[in-house]
């Protein structure tokens, strides 16, 4: 029972660390590396998910009987992109927020905008 | 594997071994997605996850800084969302099915559909394509306009105001590998076959692992890779940014084109089909257009990407060039 | 080319983004945007005729049936939202042509539309698409492109607001994919209606379960309903200021349409009904909000964000609606996001003349604004009596409906707090009037050149405020429609 969703379990811990470093890192760039490792974790649960035992590559051949499920396949690859995009846009943000702020440290941004 | 790397992540105080462990993560999965049987998902994922994401951490870790304060900001409520999130998440995984079990309901229903199917309604033998490109190709219609939106932000954020830097001293970003003569003839020989093999793969997807995507990743590398060696302003005589931002825009068009087409022909929206009279034909002929779509709008943004940022760092004559 | 539309809608602002970016000129490139919305509005107005008399419409992308391929699926609650949603991009964008000119500079105007293009695109495609998969794709796409505006503002604070947004954003996302990655493995389908069928023969399993919850706390965080708002105030107060009133006016509208869709449309009634106590939650969390962000509103000096705090108010009233789970009640809820939408539209547009005249938003600097700029403080004051719900003005109808809908379950103590919640509105509406007409104003006379806002903003910013009126009083359209469309949701299921 545990070995048959040990993927999954993994999937949940590399959840809970991106997320984790994303709530309690204050360092921006470190919270866009969580963000990635959070991403990738459901691109990890989502691509267990289409694995069939026994099965292979779903490029259709004669010899070959079982495929594994192309379907998430196909959606984590959209979704890759995505988080790319999302991190490409998030990186430039820290850019212009060092430049404007001189910082990219989260509490330090913080008393900066209070003050 | 995943997992030490990922609480080395989330150990590590330095940003750079940080990035560095992040690409190594990457290049991981991948490899998982490998043992998993997407292999075209393990391509994007090592040239995204080990590829774009780190460089550009990189290039941003140079402007910003490598050392992450030492404050804590509030590791007692991360820790309770986070206990909060697992929690559920293992609730829901209760009741999944076996990992690997083929009579799992998501093996059911419509997977099947595409691997019996599509060989005689496609007929290409990479099934992802033909999902991809074919069956849920407005999908994949939103991915291009998410990367293209992706551009458009980081031209919007980092291109506007001031390269001044630029602007006033010519030669800028210049490489310290100038003066190296090995590396830059390794990278002349290297630029030319990485290009064929991106057109190889750009053209490859209907059979094998590849497609549109990959390629365009491919080919920004090989542009990225004469920046490292020639300076960003070399680049940017061969490539004008103009001139990416228009084809970027084209991508876009052309696979939305496509879709246009099939429109006015009396068809769906993206129903290849209107294409030509022979459908097996037609649906090649719309793959092979819109793969290319794809292809020039992900090429042309990462280059764009890679070039706002590295256009962004100011130019201090006595730091080294880019970590990357 | 009528069997079309629903695709079209979609498409036409979608494509129109990159061909945005050739247009040269900012005149044009305006007049441009302007078009393509104006197109997708006609359309949207077509549509919402169409289903009307002809019920769902389906559309079929690439030609492959759902559940292979993708699904569009226009029901009369799309056709709605899709209405406001268009609408008010047309209209805000009609008179947002002096105010993007000045807060944006000239550089960053064509990615600005194009942008704001993408944005469009991205909403109105979550609301047409019936397929889970797709509604995460153009989800992100809107969700990138108004980090995108936010980040434009011209305060170095958009920037770190538009990170936060970007951070939570993505979060909130990320739950709904896991969300829908537990959908798909319990049924092996992506598609809505699909979806449905299948999910009641494995209701009892606690998968499905959780990935209702990841779904819902993931809308929810796009909704910014109380407590997961805190990325709002800050977006909504530095972003450019037609920003903020495009995206008051629709986003938040359609992570509200997400949150019906999904408890509704996917998971059915009696999943929905049979899990946790959800009403109670909801009308709790409700309620909460209402009161707790009204109540910093109260205290706030900035006006924009003193707004966005009332926004974070006013989809309490919403969330109290669906947490009623009655067809009065998700009437209720749906008729007051399209009259919120109006209010708001109106009052950001208002601030947009404000910061196109004074720069500022500060309440102090809005001291004898009703002199120099008596048009803008008119609005002001007609989106604020709105606000609180006084009668001839939409926010009365809706939050008379709502009131209407709590008392039909007997929860008195419901509808008390929602009057008392309005009163609370009043104090922070209140605030803004005695600043305009009573305070003396600071700069002593006129002569530093503030006057009456451009024709143009004007224009579009009293089309809103009159709306709010003539919806107020007959309001037959809008109560016509939610009723509809309430009723369809329960209908379809019970």
């Amino acid at each position: 029972m545990i070995l048959d969703l040990f993927n999954y379990w993994i999937v949940v811990i590399l959840m809970m660390v991106g997320l984790f470093i994303i709530v309690a890192r204050g360092n921006l760039v470190k919270k866009i590396i969580g963000l990635n490792i959070f991403q990738t974790s459901v691109f990890v649960f989502y691509i267990s998910v289409g694995k069939v035992q026994g099965g292979s590559a779903p490029i259709l051949s004669d010899s070959i009987e079982v495929y594994s499920n192309p379907l998430p396949h196909v959606l984590i690859l959209t979704a890759i992109v995505v988080g790319v995009a999302t991190t490409a846009l998030g990186l430039a943000l820290v850019i212009r927020i060092k430049e404007a702020y001189g910082s990219v440290e989260e509490d330090e941004l913080q008393v900066i905008d209070n003050q | 594997m995943l997992m030490v790397t990922a609480v080395a992540i989330a150990w590590t105080r330095h940003l750079f071994s940080a990035v560095m462990l992040a690409s190594i993560y990457g290049l991981v999965s991948a490899s998982f997605f490998v043992a998993m049987d997407a292999v075209d998902v393990a391509f994007t994922e090592a040239a995204v996850g080990a590829g774009i994401s780190p460089l550009l951490m990189l290039v941003t870790l140079r402007m910003v800084g490598a050392k992450e304060a030492t404050s804590h900001n509030h590791p007692y409520a991360a820790l309770i969302i986070v206990a909060v999130v697992g929690v559920l998440l293992l609730l829901g995984e209760q009741d999944l099915p076996a990992f690997g079990s083929a009579d799992a309901p998501a093996h059911g229903h419509v997977a099947p559909h595409y691997l019996q199917e599509s060989a005689a309604e496609i007929g290409i033998p990479n099934v992802v394509t033909s999902v991809l490109a074919s069956y849920r190709a407005f999908d994949t219609l939103g991915e291009v306009a998410v990367i293209f939106t992706a551009g458009i932000g980081v031209m919007a954020l980092l291109f506007s105001d001031t390269p001044v830097h630029l602007r006033n001293l010519p030669n800028t970003s210049r490489s310290t590998m100038e003066d190296q003569v090995i590396p830059r003839v390794v990278g002349k020989i290297l630029i030319p076959p990485i290009m064929l093999f991106a057109l190889y793969v750009q053209f490859h997807g209907e059979y094998g692992p590849g497609g549109g995507f990959q390629a365009g990743v491919i080919f920004a590398s090989a542009v990225i890779v004469y920046v490292m060696l020639f300076g960003l302003d070399a680049a940017m005589q061969v490539v004008s940014v103009s001139w990416l931002r228009f084809l970027a825009a084209c991508g876009l068009l052309l696979y939305g084109a496509v879709g246009v087409v099939c429109l006015l022909a009396g068809k769906n929206f993206l129903d290849y089909n209107a294409l030509l009279p022979d459908h097996i034909a037609a649906q090649h002929l719309g793959i092979l257009v819109i793969e290319l779509g794809v292809g020039v709008t992900v090429a042309c943004v990462v280059m764009l990407l890679f070039f706002a940022f590295v256009g962004r760092i100011p130019h201090l004559p006595d730091h080294e060039a880019r970590d990357g | 080319m009528l069997i079309h539309l629903p695709i079209l809608q979609v498409i036409i602002p979608l494509l129109g983004a990159p061909l945005c970016l050739m247009v040269k000129g900012s005149r044009f490139v305006w007049g441009f945007t302007l078009l393509v919305s104006l197109l997708a509005s006609m359309i949207s107005v077509a549509l919402l005729w169409q289903v009307e008399a002809n019920g769902t419409l389906s559309y079929a992308l690439g030609g492959w049936q759902a559940p292979i391929g993708i699904e569009y699926r226009i029901d009369i609650l799309s056709a709605y939202l899709l209405l406001i949603v268009s609408c008010m991009s047309t209209i805000v964008l009609l008179g947002g042509y002096r105010s993007i000119e000045k807060e944006i500079p000239v550089s960053n105007q064509s990615y600005f539309y194009v942008a704001y293009l993408l944005c469009l695109a991205g909403l109105l495609g979550i609301v047409a698409a019936g397929d889970a998969f797709n509604v995460f794709v153009f989800l992100e796409i809107s969700s990138l492109a108004s980090y995108i505006l936010i980040g434009l503002g011209k305060d170095r604070r958009a920037l770190w607001a538009s990170f936060q947004y970007l951070i939570v954003g993505t979060i909130g996302a990320t739950f709904i994919l896991i969300g829908v990655g537990y959908l798909y493995i319990m049924t092996g389908t992506l598609n809505m209606v699909d979806l449905a069928q299948r999910i009641p023969s494995v209701s009892e399993s606690t998968t499905v379960l959780v990935a209702f919850a990841f779904l819902i706390v993931g809308v929810c965080l796009k909704l910014a309903m109380f407590p997961l708002h805190v990325w709002l105030p800050n977006a909504y107060a530095f972003a450019p200021s037609i920003v903020t009133a495009f995206l008051a006016a629709s986003a938040t509208k359609v992570a509200v349409y997400l949150l019906f869709r999904f408890s509704f449309g996917v998971f059915g009634i009696e999943l929905t009904e049979s899990i946790l106590p959800l009403h109670e939650v909801f009308i709790g969390l409700g309620l909460a909000g209402v009161f707790a962000a009204s109540l910093v509103a109260v205290f706030q000096q900035n006006i924009k964000r003193l707004f966005a705090y009332s926004s974070v108010a006013q989809i309490g009233y919403m969330i109290v609606g669906y947490g009623l789970d009655s067809v009065a009640g998700s009437m209720a809820s749906l008729l007051h996001l399209f009259n919120h939408a109006l209010m708001k539209a109106s009052l950001f547009m208002a601030l947009a003349a404000v910061v196109y005249r004074l720069g500022s938003v500060q309440l102090k600097d809005l001291a004898g604004l009703a002199s120099v700029m008596p048009w803008t403080a008119a609005a002001i004051v007609i989106g604020g009596l709105s606000l609180v719900g006084v009668p001839l003005t939409v926010g009365f109808v809706s939050k008379w409906y709502l009131v209407l809908a709590a008392l039909e379950q007997d929860l008195w103590w419901v509808a008390l707090l929602l009057v008392v919640g309005s009163l609370l509105a009043i104090v922070y509406v209140w605030r803004i009037v005695e600043q305009m007409y009573f305070a003396p104003s600071t700069s002593g006379d006129q002569s530093d050149g503030t006057r009456e806002a451009p024709i143009g903003l004007l224009t579009a910013l009293w089309i809103l405020v009159i709306a709010n009126i003539y919806f107020g009083i007959d309001t037959r359209l809008p109560v016509g429609v939610a009723e509809l469309a309430a009723e369809h949701i329960f209908g379809g299921r019970l």
